[in-house]
């Protein structure tokens, strides 16, 4: 496929607010999980949570959009210039030739759950009587309205690949000529739904979680934010660029993925095949790699029957928790960060190394120039997805 | 002006309240029959031991997708599908909402395993053995369009036959005054990017603004469309069910309505 320039983009987590908190921990190999202490009745658990964002309110134009879900959402969107970087695609294409593709797995269902707490004789209580908040559709709806975008507005809930898939589609309106440049991305939140949902699965971890480790025993919740504009290499000079995308399905297990990684290689097949690169082109991926113990299995396997020991991976949740719909963008923007630093972020979280796992696992942080790098996000129903990335000079 | 996207329609499935089938609802608006008492979706794709327990919004998405699949004649293993849905299976955010306000450690495991929105489309790919891509979606009060938008997209730029359904379901509770969304409805169509003996094809041109949508003037189908978001596909699939060459808009966004000239083989 033709690549696709990544203009601006940007991340928020428990990492921090933008590329440079990001960075430096990842640098630092400095995690940002702590203690639960979300909700009335906190579960005994790590999660990955943003600070400050109870104390972020959306402007008072956008005030009917107000929730967690839409001020984490905010509050990314001011990180690294890049709510300029939306309107300065806004004035050069207009309004209407711009989409927003954002993937999310909860979107405000926070909201929806705070006024089932408080409900007023059976209703919901008047200051949530705002039904934009109480759809799937709220956060890609609020992202639309506050900068006055007209093109396609589509929100991608197929759990934790929501936020990668929207790359796909971005790439599809483009090069079909429907629109010229596209806001992708995704945020989701802390929730009861998940925390207390994940937990009746039994896949949630009493201890900060720890990918890939033989002894791993279940994921740690994280929220974040993160949002990239794409559009056609014309014009843009020196931004990293999309050059594949690969979208499968299991057909195994609603939560159970599919023992041989079914899903996750065709999503990897098609990913390679769009992008025209062989496995041993690839220097670095991120891996969905959640510390749940079937997905790590499984894509421990596949890497390591796949790639030589020159490609590196790891995943990045020990930093910041799996933070589910957003996953896919967050960990794309670490992708992008280390290939623009030549940094392998470290498997954080790993002491002692599940032994399906291949020489390709960078257990600690290496210095190593990354031309191509994946990022792999598997979701809930085996809804996988892979995204391949490359250097500027690529599309030379 | 060439339309943006033209796709041609290799089969149709629908359910309503008063046609459980496509083929019924064909015959009330074609035909002049009277439209029936509300039958249990029947989504036969499934197997006996999911079909029982499988929540309404998967029974709903899957008896049409699998009308629609069978009158294609394609296998259901190789078709990518896009399943939208303004707000997902609100019986159980309702229910999610309740059991996380009272009691959230008894919160069921599997009502939250099937809360999710994709929760339709991954039994749809485990029931038909589909291993291509399958995507869940949203647009809002606007998703069927975003979805047949999606749906059309994916079609033409891969070169490949899509399946596309949308169905709500009733909203209950709390969360139901907020959604207004007051019946069930589903439906479904595989699009293909070259005729392959279709006799229908959209030419689909997104074009700005929201012009709103004209009443058919029939009470039964007028009454569909405002009861629920994946019916505002009712004008289209009236227009499909009379077979003549008419335009119509979709909305597919605010702001945003799709074109669409339906073109029928002589």
């Amino acid at each position: 496929m033709p690549p696709l320039a990544i203009r601006a983009y940007t991340a928020t987590s428990a990492l921090g607010r933008g590329l440079q908190a990001h960075a430096d921990a990842l640098a630092a190999s400095r995690g940002g999980l702590a203690p639960n202490d979300f909700s009335f009745a906190p579960l005994a658990c790590w999660i990955g949570r943003v600070a400050g964002v109870e104390d972020a309110p959306l402007p008072p134009e956008l005030t009917e959009w107000d929730c967690r879900n839409n001020r984490l959402a905010w509050m990314a969107l001011q990180q690294d210039g890049f709510a300029d970087a939306v309107r300065a695609t806004r004035e050069r294409y207009g309004a209407h030739r711009v989409a927003v593709l954002l993937g999310t797995s909860t979107a405000s269902i926070g909201a929806t759950e705070e006024g089932y707490r408080r409900l007023d004789n059976g209703n919901m209580p008047a200051d949530l009587h705002r039904p934009v908040l109480h759809t799937p559709h709220s956060l890609a709806g609020f992202v639309a309205a506050a900068f006055e975008l007209e093109g396609p507005c589509l929100t991608v809930a197929t759990a934790c690949s929501s936020s990668a898939k929207v790359f796909a589609n971005a790439e599809r309106m483009i090069r079909l000529g429907l629109i010229d440049a596209a806001v992708v991305g995704g945020t989701d939140t802390l929730c009861d739904s998940v925390l207390f949902g994940f937990n009746s699965l039994e896949l949630v971890s009493p201890e900060p979680c720890r990918p890939f480790d033989a002894r791993r025993n279940g994921i740690s919740i994280g929220e974040a934010a993160g949002f990239a504009i794409v559009e056609r290499i014309a014009g843009v000079a020196d931004a990293p660029l999309l050059i594949g995308y690969g979208e499968a399905s299991d057909a195994h297990h609603m939560s159970t993925p599919h023992p041989e990684g079914l899903g996750a290689e065709l999503a990897l097949r098609d990913a390679l095949e769009r992008a025209g690169i062989e496995p041993a082109d690839v220097d670095y991926i991120n891996l969905h790699g959640t510390a749940s113990q079937k997905n790590d299995e499984v894509e421990a396997a596949l890497v390591a029957r796949t790639f030589p020991a020159s490609t590196r991976a790891s995943s990045t949740k020990g930093f910041t928790g799996h933070t589910l719909g957003a996953a896919g963008i967050l960990e794309a923007a670490i992708t992008l960060l280390a290939m623009r630093d030549g940094r392998v972020p470290a498997n954080l979280g790993a002491t002692q190394p599940d032994p399906l796992c291949g020489p390709q696992m960078a257990w600690h942080e290496e210095s190593k120039p990354i031309r191509i790098a994946l990022s792999n996000s598997f979701g809930f129903g085996g809804n996988n997805a892979c995204l391949a990335f490359a250097h500027a000079e690529h599309a030379a | 002006m060439s339309a943006a996207l033209s796709v041609w329609v290799s089969g149709i499935g629908l359910w309503a309240p008063g046609a459980s089938t496509w083929d019924a609802f064909r015959d009330v608006v074609s035909g002049g029959a009277p439209s029936g008492a509300s039958e249990r979706p029947v989504a036969d794709v499934l197997p006996p031991n999911e079909r029982r327990r499988a929540p309404e919004s998967v029974l709903l998405a899957a008896a049409a997708a699998g009308q629609a699949v069978r009158m294609s004649g394609r296998d259901a293993a190789t078709l990518p599908c896009v399943f939208a849905s303004a707000h997902g299976d609100q019986v159980i955010t309702d229910y999610m909402c309740q059991t996380l306000a009272t009691a959230p450690l008894e919160l069921s495991p599997t009502k939250f395993h099937n809360s999710v929105h994709n929760a339709p489309a991954g039994y749809w790919t485990i029931a038909t053995h589909c291993h291509a891509s399958s995507s869940a979606v949203s647009g809002g009060e606007q998703a069927f369009g975003a979805g047949l938008l999606e749906a059309a997209s994916l079609a033409v730029a891969d070169d490949r036959d899509v399946l596309l359904a949308s169905y709500d379901i009733a909203g209950s509770g709390p969360l139901g005054a907020m959604t207004s969304t007051t019946g069930p409805f589903a439906v479904a169509m595989v699009l293909s990017p070259r005729a392959g003996g279709a006799a229908t094809r959209l030419d689909i041109t997104p074009e700005r603004g929201n012009v709103g949508a004209e009443p058919i003037g029939d009470p039964w189908l007028d009454g569909l469309v405002a009861s629920n978001p994946a019916a505002h596909s009712v004008p289209l699939m009236h227009a499909l069910a009379l077979m003549r060459p008419t335009a119509l808009r979709v909305p597919a966004a605010r702001g945003l309505d799709l074109h669409i000239d339906i073109g029928v083989a002589a």
